[in-house]
């Protein structure tokens, strides 16, 4: 039986390596431009996901093509702001969205805040913000779009990483976003309330709260916690713009 | 001095067809059960993590049957792992970029392949013993054979379970108003394991070789 010696070892473990990641970094260099179009397309859908556009494009032939489309006629403003509310000129709202992780590590008087606007067909606005927090394995996030009473909320997009399929990755269904519609932010003396995701389940009336995912408590309060402090940033914005 | 052998000899075609049936991974070696639970609840999903399998499978056999003579026995799995897991990753890359869809649909589990037992299995079991075009025919041929799997269970639960063939509505309106319903237990990951169960059972009552003493 032939015998490998130590120098062997050593040198074909060390080629093996030097190949294996010259391969694998060569392939993800070039692959990257494919990858980054993608994930851009589908935060332009899930924009337009949360008011209600983008819904049954299964039938559609180029999809990229159509929700470039959708997203240049429906989404033709953006906005920054800050926490005092006040609008930063030159800066770009997709970008920064693009970079969510980034911002929010910065303090939060620092921190710029992008707001998307919708106009529809029957020129009804609607405002989306982007949002993102901790699930129970790693980041999730989404995007709430809210009426122009800036209160009441028109739909919810959440995405995860990888929280557990069946449980915390829920948050991506439908049901759980149908949830959102129409509650409501503020409550009626004007104070800033969020939405509380009620362990055991809330009455569908409770404008302030919808039901948590079973078996996904920890992914619900995180999902909890990312709109209380992400939208909460926009307080002074939102209330210095409610009509 | 023998006779080079035909690419596509008897022999060859032997080890494409024999994991569709006799040696099926899924019904027959009872490997890489998991993945099978969690991918087949539509079938589009359920094919491209097959094929990614498949790949996975075949060109691994392939690499460590041509490098099997010059890795030393004592970092024998480490460099199987290292294989494996290039190949996974490399497959996971190209997903991302050309099926983003289908990819965040798989999620982990293409990840998940690194841990399939099948892969592994098929290396130590034929890849380390065998030349590499005999390797690769294995591999696919395993890897048809968890596919041929996957797609039976993955029709049936997104039949019943959702009324569409790979997305295509099957089931007319007309019977949802006349009060028919989706399955929902058929999304469920333990009806898959029934399923998996019902085909062992189909596939044993009509092949012989297959009953124990």
């Amino acid at each position: 039986m032939k015998s490998f010696s130590n120098t062997y070892i050593f040198l074909f473990s060390a080629g093996l390596v030097i190949l294996v990641a010259a391969i694998l970094s060569f392939v993800s260099e070039s692959l990257k431009p494919y990858q980054e179009r993608n994930i851009e397309i589908e935060k332009k859908k899930d924009i337009l996901r949360s008011v209600g556009r983008a819904e049954n494009i299964g039938d559609v032939p180029d999809k990229n093509t159509y929700i470039v489309e959708e997203y240049s006629r429906f989404i033709q403003k953006s906005m920054v702001t800050n926490i005092k509310g006040e609008i930063l000129e030159g800066r770009d709202a997709f970008m920064i969205t693009s970079n969510l992780k980034a911002e929010l590590a910065k303090p939060s008087d620092q921190r710029e805040l992008p707001v998307f606007i919708y106009t529809g067909e029957d020129n009804e606005t609607r405002y989306i913000i982007p949002v993102r927090g901790k699930g129970l394995w790693g980041p999730i996030w989404g995007y709430i779009s809210l009426n122009d009473d800036f209160t009441t909320i028109y739909g919810a997009v959440f995405d995860h990483q990888g929280e557990t399929p069946g449980l915390g990755a829920e948050i991506r269904e439908e049901w759980f976003q149908n949830e959102f519609k129409n509650k409501k932010i503020f409550d009626d003396s004007g104070k800033f309330v969020s939405i509380e995701v009620v362990k055991g389940g809330t009455p569908d009336d409770n404008p302030y709260g919808v039901d948590a995912i079973s078996g996904g408590t920890i992914t619900s309060k995180g999902l909890q916690q990312m709109m209380f402090d992400c939208l909460g940033a926009y307080e002074n914005f939102f209330k210095a713009n409610k009509k | 001095m023998s006779e080079k052998e035909p690419l596509f000899s008897a022999k060859n075609l032997k080890l494409l067809k024999e994991p569709l049936n006799d040696s099926n991974p899924i019904t027959v070696q009872v490997l890489g059960i998991c993945s099978a639970l969690a991918v087949t609840v539509q079938i589009k999903p359920s094919m491209v993590m097959a094929l990614s399998v498949t790949i996975v499978i075949g060109f691994s056999n392939f690499v460590i049957s041509f490098l099997r003579d010059t890795i030393p026995p004592r970092i024998r799995i480490i460099v199987q792992l290292v294989v494996i897991a290039t190949l996974v990753i490399l497959v996971d890359e190209i997903l991302k970029a050309f099926a983003y869809e289908v990819s965040k649909q798989l999620s982990v589990f293409v990840g998940l392949i690194i841990t399939n037992c099948m892969v592994m299995g098929r290396l130590e079991a034929f890849a380390m013993a065998n030349k590499p075009w005999q390797s690769l025919l294995d591999g696919i041929g395993n890897g048809a054979g968890y596919g041929l799997i996957l797609v039976i269970v993955s029709f049936i639960r997104e039949l019943f379970g959702s009324g569409s063939i790979w997305g295509w509505r099957l089931i007319p309106q007309s019977f949802y108003d006349a009060g028919y319903m989706d399955n929902g237990m058929v999304i469920l990951p333990p009806m898959a394991l029934i399923i998996v169960g019902i085909i062992i059972w189909v596939q044993r009552s009509r092949n012989r070789k297959l009953i124990e003493k």
